[in-house]
């Protein structure tokens, strides 16, 4: 016997709401609604996600996009004005409680903005999207905190410059019982998923702004300290719903940090995508001033529905599907 | 020397960790959106039976643990060790009080149990979940009280003391659950 039927019936009206809720949202703002490939010829070096393959019987491969962001810079470069994207995204090796290998990504840019105001517009949209129905939940509070400051508060650590091993400290300190070797930003990141994100009260939306260069990703370094990205992410409760960059527009630091991961995967042993050819140019075209971020429609749906895995909002989960 | 990646980790999957066998209880998968990835995972120790909590870096490969479970036969009982017997092979085990924890009890010579064993090693047991067993000693029921559901204790052969209806007498057999250590039925 095949479990055949759908297992997220009690989600499929809200889902739906949510979607048109969404698209409601922005065209409020005027912003654009754009569609991008889903499958493409290069793929992110990022070494902390990984893209699926997709190969043709002619032997055509490509990789799935595991977010629709370079494209959606290529549009930007190209003159767009503000735009969103509602995606399937899909990343490998991503499977668990709060991770299906596909999900729903809501992504959207926003010229002029920088990532503090772009974090206010994602507070914005959540508090709208949870005003929808009366029987979802919604937060009641907000707390805007720097990525140092949320250590030193929660923790008694900077982040800034702790090394490995007093972060390790840290870590045990906590009931951590950790195996395998793990670099600083490991560390960073153990502590902030396993320890300190836990203990974020459940009705409240947290902003954690202004992350160690090291985790910059694509955000540009903050002016008021090169040590720190401009980059924020948002959470209900524990979970974690998006993350977001004034984004880097300089094509020669997008050059090096293309480096640092490329090293960073050879050294990891990791597979080496075929880099993206076009975002670079794209950049050395001229990416203008803009924020941009990315939000996990389903985790927004898990939230206001008060579900606490994931496949109770997806109707087929990867296993099933 | 086989080994599991934390891709592979599942319920039930059992580890060589800090030298000793332990079994995956719950694997939860946590990674930040643009962070490293981890395994949450709760093991029990198969030696010690206790329950921890580790957090593997994504990608980890640990050791498998050598633990096989094989259904013996339960022998007999030299007042040491107890012995089992696999029935295709003859092969006998003995089995000390540590690796019984506390299942003796449940033991009747003849019913196969599952013994685990670590490195050709018995680790633990686990008695069949039903067992019959004849009642050495209890009170005689009192007439009339049936229809409350009251009960008496009742010693069994193997010297386990289990709870039973207050119609059940000495000398009758009666089944019981290994698990909750209840009462059944009569036989």
């Amino acid at each position: 016997m095949t479990d055949w039927r759908p297992g997220a019936a009690a989600a499929r009206e809200a889902r739906a709401r949510l979607l048109a809720g969404l698209r409601g949202f922005f065209a409020a703002r005027n912003v654009l609604e754009v569609e991008t490939p889903i499958l493409s010829h290069g793929a992110p070096l990022d070494p902390m996600v990984e893209s699926w393959t997709a190969t043709s019987p002619d032997g055509a491969s490509g990789y799935l996009q595991t977010s629709p962001e370079y494209p959606m810079k290529r549009l930007l470069a190209d003159g767009a004005p503000d735009i969103y994207q509602i995606a399937r995204v899909f990343r490998g090796g991503e499977s668990g409680p709060r991770h299906n290998p596909e999900f729903t990504l809501l992504e959207w840019y926003r010229h002029g903005m920088d990532h503090r105001r772009l974090a206010r517009e994602v507070v914005a949209l959540i508090m709208s999207q949870a005003a929808l129905d009366a029987s979802w939940r919604r937060p009641t509070r907000l707390r805007e905190i720097s990525y140092q400051a949320l250590f030193q508060q929660y923790l008694g650590v900077d982040p800034l410059v702790a090394d490995a091993d007093e972060l390790q400290a840290v870590a045990v300190q906590h009931g951590m019982e950790i195996q395998g070797v793990l670099d600083r930003d490991a560390w960073l990141d153990l502590l902030i998923s396993l320890v300190i994100a836990p203990g974020f009260p459940g009705a409240r939306l947290t902003v954690v702004f202004d992350y160690p260069e090291s985790q910059a990703v694509l955000a540009r370094p903050c002016q008021h300290d090169v040590r720190l990205a401009a980059r924020f992410e948002v959470y209900w409760g524990a979970l974690e719903l998006a993350n977001g960059y004034h984004e880097l527009s300089d094509p020669g630091q997008f050059h090096e940090r293309r480096e640092r991961d490329q090293a960073l995967r050879r050294q990891r042993g990791q597979t080496l995508p075929q880099p993206d050819a076009h975002l670079e140019a794209a950049l050395e075209s001229g990416l203008p001033e803009c924020a941009g971020v990315a939000l996990g429609v389903d985790r927004l749906l898990m939230q206001l529905l008060g579900a606490e895995r994931i496949e109770q909002v997806i109707d087929f989960p990867f296993e099933r599907a | 020397m086989a080994t599991y990646s934390t891709n592979e980790f599942k319920a039930g999957l059992k580890l060589l960790l800090d030298g000793d066998p332990q079994a995956i209880v719950e694997n939860e998968f946590v990674k930040p959106g643009k962070g490293q990835a981890f395994n949450r995972v709760k093991l029990r120790n198969l030696r010690t039976g206790r329950v921890l909590e580790k957090t593997f870096k994504s990608g980890e490969s640990v050791e498998a643990a050598d633990v096989m479970d094989t259904e013996m036969q339960y022998l007999y009982n030299d007042g040491e060790f107890w012995h089992f017997m696999v029935p295709d092979t003859f092969e006998q085990y003995a089995v000390g009080e540590a690796a019984l924890g506390g299942c003796g009890q449940w033991l009747k010579e003849q019913d196969v149990c599952t013994v685990t064993l670590w490195n050709g090693e018995p680790l633990s047991v686990v008695p069949p979940a039903f067992v019959e067993m004849k009642i050495t000693q209890c009170d005689p029921g009192v007439r009339g009280d049936t229809a409350q559901g009251g009960t008496k204790p009742a010693t069994l052969e193997s010297g386990a003391v289990v709870k039973v209806p207050l119609f059940v007498e000495e000398g009758e057999t009666v089944k019981v659950d290994t698990r909750s250590g209840e009462y059944v039925s009569r036989v």
